[in-house]
């Protein structure tokens, strides 16, 4: 009939209830229940819908190798949740996902009648074909794994450092005994348990142990060199024994919905135990069918019957169990034994306690839609039945669980014929497996083993590790002589077995991957999802891997396992980020005017390496295209000033200096004068450009180097690489002083009669500092350094003071400009005014492809140098190819018509045949009209020829024009 | 996360260092390579499975840049088999 809650057993607390919701339904469970066992113990069989056909889905498991999720609406909203593992809480709400408007009655079931049209393989192929982005919504929609409640869940995480010796992964009988003997050695010790406490099978299984477990807790408990985590897995093992554990509601800080640890270990005990797999059957997805240790699980952790009139259906001896326990219960139960004779005489024993034992048949498949009624039986004679029940109990075998063994790449699965699956085989490095996790399941030899491995792990440690007094246990049906099957094939066409999941692929679906030449495990598993679900594949892949091996003919030893990667159980990115979010894992980088700037209404946003500069200064009822056009204008006719310190800026110094500049830069550096700088080009040694700056010769051996903003930490790696592996015999030390520095760019025709007023005590005179000439001196009391440098086509003093005179020195500018009508720019106007310069620009006509010849800068290749860092491959290339894209200005026919920065151009605007793209495009304040810069092929040579650039649904005339719209002759910027 | 220890600051974890990939020769003088010879030189990589020596800069601590012998698969850091040192220090 149904699932009950029995009026004994299981670990839960009768006399506490917790009122809760389910899909709209009003129920009770106790505490200590998860979602699972509550559902459970109310008779709720239905519980989800497949992830792609929508089938009805019951729990499977009663762990993480179960793939049922619940969302929680209240009290907080939790997306995603497992059941199996998530503890009920009081008077919360949830809800099922993948269904709509429930489990119940799903809308979206309607795709199982349609299942034709979603083979295996539908979203490989939906996604590799081009027109993917039609049908995208509704894939989105109709398949999922969950939903985004609404609000969204924001769980409150930590990610938390932790270390020990040795690093317990399983509380279960080996994980406790390798615990127990590792932290009596004096190790420190972590135990880490993914249920709500400690005793693994002991429990689930309803053991006797003589209280065992709880007394190795509890001591463990008082030993301060131990941690004990339940609630948490391990997720990933990585190199250099770093074990990432998730913690779900943390014990000790009920604030917490997770906690992320990255664990050091100096060794590690895998005591992780094993997954039961299924026999998978015709229909052996329906509610009310799940693994028998499930079954025995709830019954024993949870006191919950999972049904009145069970069939147990096993090829193993574990089973037994299972059916001994329910019927013990008080269900009617029925084992089917695929095995002719399975262990001899115990029929009599099991019908002596009230188990009916089918020798040799098997289940064909279920009958019931929205839950099991009955199963269609074949006896060992051949005859079929159709016999009722409301339970199936399967096991096929059990899995040892060494994922995290295989992802260290230390372990090999290996074919392990007695228990027919596989396990793992490795050195004894830095871990080692202990009980199931190592194909020993006897409870009291698990624990055995596991104080040998913590024997062993603590010996590598220079530690003895006491024997433990271990207690004998009766625990007589264990996973041996399994008769594998991997499943029952369907009896008529259409009938569908499915052997994942969570994945909702059935072996049809295997069938068909192998008939389209998919036939590595690797690329079936790809091809149909299969391992890819919730559950990763924990209960269904070893089966996966059989029925290839059926279908192809191979032993299955020989077709091989999947890689084992992290993360073991799903993980929500939020608690690994934990509170690193945004600018706290990647802070910002401020001037130190930014207060000045915000002051004066900024607009404030990244200008590349995380720098903070302003991007304009609007004015009341000004947007920013006004006042990035108001700024230039200000800049073209008076004087402007901006915040120039994100500038990459780098001391190299020493008697080798020149000549790395030489070796970095395409141009000859080693005639510049002391006191001039020389704008320089670098290139990485494939020939292509990286950055360019200008460099000033401060002294004989001492120079300033400027990179751009965001390409400052690529410009230092590159010098040090240099010297360090390239050139270590070279005496050149490079200091970044970027942040050392503050600045206030003068700019502007006005930009020398503001400087005077600021009473220099240096001549600034054209004759003294001349462009690419410095001068160094005061401005009052403010000590400054000035550079005649120009990126805006206008006379230009790059002032630089230590920064701690920064805003003194804004303030004494602001001041002394006011008569001049002195203006702050930010990078919109700077980028107008570049532009209109013709001055290239690192990220936008410098991307990646572009050597000096392309962007008409080949004048400054050096014609002496024999060697410099990318010329070699430059000039191949050029050989090679020389019809280059070439920079090139643009003007739009509408003299008002803006073209996207990056748009492709393209011969006649068509849909191929790109010819270059759009590199900036502005509305220039000089021309008072848009302007842009691009890259052509042949560009140059095209000069006055109209070509198009392609944009949504429109097509954009431009005619070829020289790239420099303003001061040509650059007789401003020298004046 | 690798450890990996640096001769001038201790064992300290991968975040503070910037992997500059596999340690190749210092580059050679251009002129005394044939064309494909220099092409080879610029982007052909081992890419050993296996144990091989790579390049890490400490930039986060002393600045130095380090070779290990890092293997591929187990990540392992070994003492580099041809007894070279970590760091390519200047004469
Ligand atoms: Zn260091």
């Amino acid at each position: 009939m149904t699932a009950r809650r029995l009026a004994r057993g299981g670990l839960v607390d009768r006399s506490v209830p917790l009122a809760f919701r389910f899909d709209g339904m009003d129920l009770s469970g106790f505490a200590g229940d998860t979602v699972a066992s509550a559902l459970m113990a109310n008779n709720v069989a239905l519980v989800g819908r497949s992830f792609k056909l929508h089938r009805p889905r019951g729990f499977f498991g009663a762990g993480h190798e179960d793939g049922i999720m619940v969302s929680r609406l209240a009290p907080r909203p939790a997306t995603n949740q497992l059941a199996t593992v998530t503890p009920l809480e009081a008077d919360a709400s949830y809800v099922s996902v993948s269904t709509w408007p429930d489990a119940r009655r799903d809308v979206g079931a309607v795709a199982q009648w349609f299942s034709r049209l979603l083979p295996a393989g539908f979203y490989y192929k939906t996604f590799m074909a081009p027109n993917w982005h039609l049908f995208e919504p509704f894939i989105r929609g109709a398949a999922g794994l969950g939903r985004v409640p609404d609000p969204a869940w924001q769980p409150v995480s930590e990610s938390r450092y932790g270390d020990c010796d040795v690093l317990v992964v399983g509380a279960g009988p080996a994980g406790l005994g390798a615990a127990l003997t590792a932290a009596r050695s004096g190790a420190s010790v972590m135990l880490v348990d993914d249920g709500e406490g400690p005793g693994g099978r002991l429990v689930s299984d309803g053991i006797d142990d003589g209280g065992w477990a709880s007394r190795t807790f509890a001591e463990l408990h008082t030993m301060a060199s131990v941690r004990l985590l339940c609630r948490a897995t391990v997720w990933g093992y990585h190199e250099h024994n770093l074990l990432t554990v998730i913690e779900r509601r943390p014990a000790d800080a009920p604030d917490l919905d997770l906690r992320n640890w990255k664990i050091r270990a100096g060794q590690v005990v895998i005591a992780a135990g094993a997954h039961e797999r299924p026999i998978p059957f015709a229909d052996g997805d329906r509610p009310g069918i799940m693994l028998a240790s499930a079954a025995r699980s709830f019954l024993h952790r949870h006191g919950v019957l999972a049904g009145e009139r069970a069939v147990v259906f096993a090829n193993n001896d574990s089973a037994r169990g299972a059916a001994l326990d329910l019927a013990a219960a008080g269900a009617a139960v029925t084992l089917v034994d695929i095995r002719p004779d399975p262990g001899g005489t115990q029929a009599a024993m099991l019908a002596g306690r009230g188990v009916t034992l089918v020798a040799g048949g098997c289940v064909l498949r279920a009958i019931g839609r929205k839950r099991v009624e009955a199963v269609q039986l074949r006896q060992a004679d051949g005859r079929l039945s159709t016999f009722p029940c409301d339970l199936v109990a399967v096991s096929g075998g059990w899995n040892p669980a060494f994922h995290l063994a295989s992802q260290t790449r230390e372990a090999r699965s290996v074919w392990h014929d007695d228990l027919a699956t596989f396990v793992a085989s490795h050195g004894e490095g830095r871990f080692r497996l202990a009980g199931a996790a190592r194909g020993i399941f006897e409870a009291g030899a698990c624990i055995r083993d596991g104080v040998e491995a913590g024997q062993a792990a603590v010996r590598t440690l220079g530690r003895t590790g006491p024997a433990i007094e271990a207690p004998d246990l009766d625990d007589p049906f264990v996973a041996r002589s399994v008769a594998p099957l991997w499943f029952v094939p369907p009896r008529r066409p259409g009938e569908k077995v499915f052997v994942d999941l969570s994945g909702d692929v059935t072996t049809a679906d295997l069938g068909l991957a192998l008939r389209e030449g998919y036939d590595s495990i690797e690329l079936v598993k790809r091809y149909t999802t299969a391992g890819m679900g919730v559950d990763q594949g924990k209960s269904g892949n070893v089966n996966v891997i059989g029925i290839v091996g059926a279908l192809t003919g191979q032993a299955t030893d020989l077709v091989g396992t999947t890689t084992f990667r992290p993360p073991f159980v799903p993980v929500e990115f939020g608690a690994i980020a934990g509170a690193r979010q945004q600018a706290r894992l990647y802070p910002w980088r401020h001037t130190p005017l930014a207060d000045w700037h915000l002051a004066r209404g900024a607009v404030m946003y990244e200008a590349g390496l995380r720098w903070q500069r302003p991007g304009y200064y609007p004015l009341p009822g000004e947007d920013g295209k006004a006042a990035a056009s108001r700024e230039a204008r200000a800049v073209r006719n008076g004087v402007g000033v901006y915040d120039g310190t994100p500038l990459g800026k780098f001391q190299i110094k020493g008697p080798d200096a020149g000549r790395l500049l030489d070796l970095v830069y395409i141009s000859d550096f080693g005639k510049v004068a002391v006191g001039r700088g020389k704008y320089g080009v670098m290139m990485s040694d494939d020939g292509l450009i990286m950055d360019d700056g200008v460099a000033f010769r401060l002294a004989e051996n001492r120079w300033l180097l400027h990179s751009s903003t965001g390409a400052a930490d690529k410009v230092h790696a590159h010098l040090e690489q240099i010297m360090q592996v390239h050139r270590p015999d070279w005496q050149v030390s490079i200091l970044p002083v970027t942040t050392q520095w503050a600045n206030a760019t003068l700019c502007g025709p006005r930009a020398r009669d503001l400087l005077a007023a600021l009473k220099p005590d240096f001549d600034i005179s054209r004759a003294a500092l001349p462009f690419m000439g410095m001068a160094e001196g005061h401005l009052g009391t403010i000590p400054v350094r000035v550079f005649r440098v120009s990126w805006t086509g206008e006379m230009s003093f790059e002032l630089n003071t230590p920064a701690r005179h920064a805003t003194a020195l804004w303030e004494m500018v602001m001041a002394a400009g006011a008569p001049f009508a002195i203006t702050p720019v930010g990078s919109e106007a700077n980028h107008i005014l570049r532009v209109e310069a013709g001055y290239i620009s690192t990220g936008h006509e410098v991307d990646g492809t572009a050597d000096p010849y392309d962007l008409g800068l080949g004048a400054l290749v050096s014609a002496t140098k024999p060697d410099f860092l990318g010329k070699h491959a430059m000039m191949m290339r050029r050989a090679l190819d020389p019809e280059r894209c070439e920079l090139v200005g643009l003007l739009p026919g509408d003299p008002e018509r803006s073209v996207p920065e990056g748009a492709p151009l393209t011969p006649g605007g068509d849909k191929v045949g790109q010819e270059g793209f759009v590199s900036a495009c502005v509305r220039s304040v000089a021309l008072d009209r848009v302007i842009a810069l691009g890259l052509l092929r042949r560009g140059r040579s095209r000069m006055g020829e109209i070509v198009h650039a392609r944009v949504r649904n429109e097509i954009v005339p431009l005619r070829v024009v020289a790239p420099v719209f303003h001061d040509a002759d650059r007789a401003r910027v020298r004046s | 996360m690798l450890q990996i220890s640096c001769p001038w600051c201790g064992t300290r974890p991968e975040g503070e260092f910037i992997c500059l990939g596999e340690a190749v020769p210092p580059r050679p003088d251009p002129a005394a390579l044939s064309e494909a010879e220099w092409a080879a030189a610029l982007a052909n990589r081992a890419n050993i499975r296996g144990l091989h020596a790579e390049r890490w800069w400490h930039v986060r601590s002393c600045g130095r840049i380090l070779t290990i012998w890092r293997d591929t698969v187990s990540h392992a850091i070994v003492p580099p088999p041809d007894g070279t040192a970590a760091l390519e220090v200047k004469p």
